[in-house]
């Protein structure tokens, strides 16, 4: 276990370096002064100037610069924002747990609509049932995001009034800033009535959490119906009815619990492809989210938060692929044995 | 054992899709849900001093918001009403004027301030020596930029402003100027705290120097609580504001820039107010919206240049302006929300008057005039129109293109020029046009405002006159308008003026458009005002809107 961990931990770090390498040369290619690039101060006088080459060693070769900015980046210094002026850190932290919230309660609710669906059509395979959850996933792998969203507001929010169509929480509750991520936010607040700022909570992360989860939803609909399959093909199902257990049990003792296994490593690599799909999902609802700073921040050109929202987002993205890889491998011993990382 | 902690993995996500469901109901007896507005405006405010910028949206986001000025503007007549001063007093001359001002007046107590004494002459006397002197840090904090006091030049006009006793300021004038008043009363001209100024000095600190405008401490309905960036600004109730008691507990900003983004709120009721709606005949079918409308100070007008053949003709003048069809205008270009112009001034000013002639539409008359000018032929010149949006002129170009289709019944032919806008706008100056598509939105709602800055002799040699049209009477007549403080006195000059104006036509008045807002029924009280923005002092919303 150890030896898979420090691989894991191995790719985490040079898939980081590359993307640093990458980060740093934007500095370079993008247009303008390379250290109003990277420290995103527009206008600094001649003190905070020859303060700010100082700090990333401007003055000697690019690889010292490359580990000067290396080493701000360790200590967190992201640069400020070129149009707000706001170190980009702080932004980060303020937009980047919104994110993360609207992230987990989607892939929340593709595992808990997704998996049983697929195993409903595996247990009943090329029956109606399968045939009517099949061709649901392929019309919900096929339905753009930014579509299903506009529908939905349509639908619950403009016709039927059920839900709110944008924002994280009506604005008239006061809640105070703490971890950025609104429940936890909520339940530590003093001055509100909890309950009710819940279910207001609530109300407004269903649309975008159901429409960011529709794609990955279809997708553990396909992989819970495919990995159940073999799994009920396979040999020691085969040993198990002929013990003479009863169908149900076998579904349940043998055949869930093998097939979540492929279904978990799977769900650590989808994972980049669902945040992206959250930031066009947050412009839309106007959701306070790493997204839709990250989409304002290319409009205005604002290249510091560009760099800091790529590196921010990636490695979100990489943690939670690794950890998906820990879980498979704690479920799964053959892969903690494998040679390499992928 | 392991039995029930199976059962309990299956009972905790059912549980969470169980609450996620009942928070589907969307009755909200709520209290905090009813106690508070929110107010979806189309953009972010530039700064929260008003005196330091002229752009609406931010007039609309703090200026009646968070402070008061010494005189305002009555909503109905727009006379001037005491506000922070309880009265004022102008000596014959019109160069000294004394304020009184009132002894119950208290700032915002906030997070960063608590003030320890109301309002007095001193506060008075820093917001306006803040703009007047070079020396005070605050003036250097901004690096001088106040640009509405500039362009009113009160400067030049502002000698001292004298403190006689703790509740009496005096301002000392180098000339008698009867707008003054009206510029005190404009959005621009608000009372900040001094105490909370000398605070941020003492912090000696240059950098907290522009806390004075970021985090601001005033006297109004509301004050300062959050602020972020494009996205919100949280205002809170002031418990001791001095002119009445605030019906709200919380007042919001929602910034959405999108229109449609404002219309779906509004739908779904997570706005109780929008601004600048679209979709106005969707908002009116439904019963739980109402639709507002209030004509504002502005202009757009269709201007001759009388330097250049053949409108230094007036008989040309007028035939053109006959055939100009102002009713299909409105419709096309307004989609009816605006009125037509009847004179310069809109309906809502004092000095507005029936009396004046007006000029009507008729394709006879005419083709009358110009033959009476000897051009029955007909002839062609330039029309200029502005390239882009303008709150008096949403789209100049359409406009040129039906006044070119109406001039082709009386035989005239219209060549319709556009350039990039401040190209447009230099040349303009310099006098290059025959005639042009351009308007006006007015500082102040004193009737001068109307007719000075765009018809005076003096406003031909900055350019401001569109028209280059001088007359020694019409002068003359806003000269004496200016220097007088009687009121029925002006009315009746401003009523000759315009007679003149009627005669010369140097420029045909079309439309003053109107601002929209949307809301929800249950709010009510005016928050549209004709002029200087958006007020929530006089809000309330009723519950069980659902």
């Amino acid at each position: 276990m150890l030896n898979f961990t420090l691989r894991r931990l191995n790719l985490l770090f040079f898939t980081l370096l590359m993307l640093t390498i990458v980060s740093f040369s934007l500095s370079y290619l993008f247009p303008g002064e390379v250290i109003t690039n990277l420290s995103g101060q527009k206008t600094p006088n001649a003190e905070q100037l020859q303060q700010l080459n100082e700090l990333y060693q401007m003055d000697s070769s690019i690889i010292h610069q490359y580990f000067a900015y290396l080493g701000q980046l360790f200590n967190g210094n992201f640069g400020i924002s070129m149009s707000s002026q706001v170190p980009v850190s702080t932004e980060l932290l303020t937009y980047l747990p919104s994110t993360i919230e609207l992230c987990i309660s989607a892939l929340f609710i593709a595992m808990i609509i997704g998996i049983p669906l697929g195993f409903v059509a595996a247990i009943w395979h090329n029956k109606p049932a399968d045939k009517v959850i099949l061709a649901f996933a392929m019309i919900g792998y096929s339905i753009p995001a930014f579509w299903l969203a506009l529908i939905l507001i349509l639908i619950f929010s403009i016709t039927l009034s059920w839900l709110p169509s944008s924002g994280q929480l009506n604005l008239l509750f006061e809640i105070e800033h703490v971890t950025g991520f609104k429940f936890i936010d909520i339940l530590l607040s003093d001055n509100v009535n909890k309950m009710s700022a819940i279910n207001d909570a609530i109300r407004h992360i269903i649309l975008p959490a159901m429409t960011v989860a529709v794609a990955p939803m279809t997708l553990f609909i396909r992989l819970a119906r495919t990995s159940m399959l073999d799994v009920l093909d396979s040999n020691y199902i085969k040993a198990a009815k002929a013990k003479g257990l009863s169908q149900a049990a076998i579904i349940y003792h043998h055949g869930i619990r093998n097939s979540l296994v492929t279904i978990v490593r799977q769900m650590g690599l989808y994972f980049a492809n669902l945040v992206t799909i959250a930031m066009i999902v947050e412009v839309i609802f106007d959701w306070q989210g790493a997204g839709s700073w990250l989409i304002d921040s290319i409009f205005q050109r604002d290249y510091t938060a560009i760099q800091g929202g790529l590196i921010a987002l990636a490695i979100f993205t990489f943690v939670i692929n690794i950890f998906a890889d820990f879980i498979y491998a704690a479920l799964n011993p053959l892969e903690r044995n494998r040679k390499h990382g992928a | 054992m392991t039995f029930n902690l199976r059962l309990i993995t299956k009972i905790i996500p059912l549980g969470l899709l169980f609450t996620a469901l009942s928070g589907c109901n969307p009755s909200t007896d709520d209290s905090v849900l009813s106690e508070g507005i929110v107010y979806c405006s189309e953009g972010a405010p530039s700064s929260f001093n008003p005196q330091l910028i002229t752009d609406g949206t931010t007039i609309d986001a703090t200026s009646k918001q968070l402070y008061n000025r010494l005189i305002d503007f009555n909503n109905t007549n727009l006379q001037r009403i005491p506000a922070l001063a309880k009265s004022w007093h102008v000596t014959r001359n019109g160069k000294l004027i004394t304020f009184y001002l009132r002894r119950d007046v208290s700032f915002h107590r906030t997070d960063y301030f608590s003030p320890t004494r109301t309002m007095n002459a001193d506060d008075v006397i820093f917001s306006f020596n803040r703009i007047l002197d070079p020396n005070n840090p605050f003036y250097q904090s901004v690096a001088g930029k106040f640009p509405f006091f500039q362009s009113v030049n009160f400067h030049d006009l502002v000698d001292s402003i004298e403190k006689i006793d703790d509740y009496t300021v005096r301002f000392k004038l180098n000339r008698a100027d009867s707008t003054f008043l009206s510029n005190l009363a404009t959005p621009f001209a608000v009372i900040l705290s001094e105490e909370y100024a000398q605070q941020l000095v003492a912090e000696n600190d240059p950098q907290t120097l522009g806390k004075l405008d970021s985090l601001p401490v005033g006297t109004g309905p509301f004050k300062f609580k959050q602020y972020r960036n494009n996205s919100f600004i949280r205002y809170a109730k002031h418990d001791n504001y001095w002119r009445q008691d605030v019906e709200i507990e919380k007042l919001i900003y929602n910034i959405t820039p999108s229109n449609t983004g404002r219309l779906t709120k509004l739908l779904t009721h997570e706005c109780d107010v929008i601004s600048f709606p679209i979709a106005a005949d969707e908002i009116k079918s439904r019963p739980d919206l109402a639709l507002e409308e209030v004509t504002s100070f502005n202009v757009a007008f269709f201007a001759f240049n009388a330097q250049k053949p053949p409108f230094d003709n007036p008989t040309v003048r007028k035939a053109i302006a006959h055939a100009v069809d102002k009713k299909s205008i409105m419709k096309a270009v307004y989609a009816d929300h605006a009125e037509i112009a009847q004179s310069l001034l809109p309906q809502a000013s004092w000095a507005f008057t029936d009396e004046v002639t007006t000029f009507e539409y008729s394709v006879e008359k005419a083709k009358q005039l110009l033959a009476n000018a000897g051009l029955s032929a007909g002839f062609s010149f330039d029309l200029w129109a502005m390239p882009l949006q303008r709150d008096y002129n949403p789209n100049a170009l359409k406009m040129a293109k039906l006044i070119k289709a109406d001039l082709a019944a009386i035989g005239v032919e219209v060549n319709i020029i556009t350039w990039e806008w401040s190209t447009f706008l230099r040349k303009l100056a310099r006098g290059e046009h025959q005639s042009v598509l351009i308007g006006w939105t007015a500082d102040h709602p004193d009737p001068d405002n109307f007719f000075s800055p765009l018809l005076s002799c003096s406003a031909m040699e900055t350019g401001r006159n569109r028209a280059f049209w001088c007359h020694d009477e019409f002068d003359q007549l806003l000269a004496k308008a200016l220097a007088s403080n009687d009121i029925d006195e002006r009315k009746s000059l401003y009523l000759q003026a315009q007679n003149i104006l009627v005669e010369q036509m140097p420029l045909l008045p079309i439309a003053h458009s109107k601002r929209a807002q949307a809301k929800v029924v249950g709010v009510s009280g005016d928050i549209l005002a004709p002029f200087g923005g958006i007020s929530f002092e006089n809000i309330n919303k009723t519950n069980g809107e659902n």
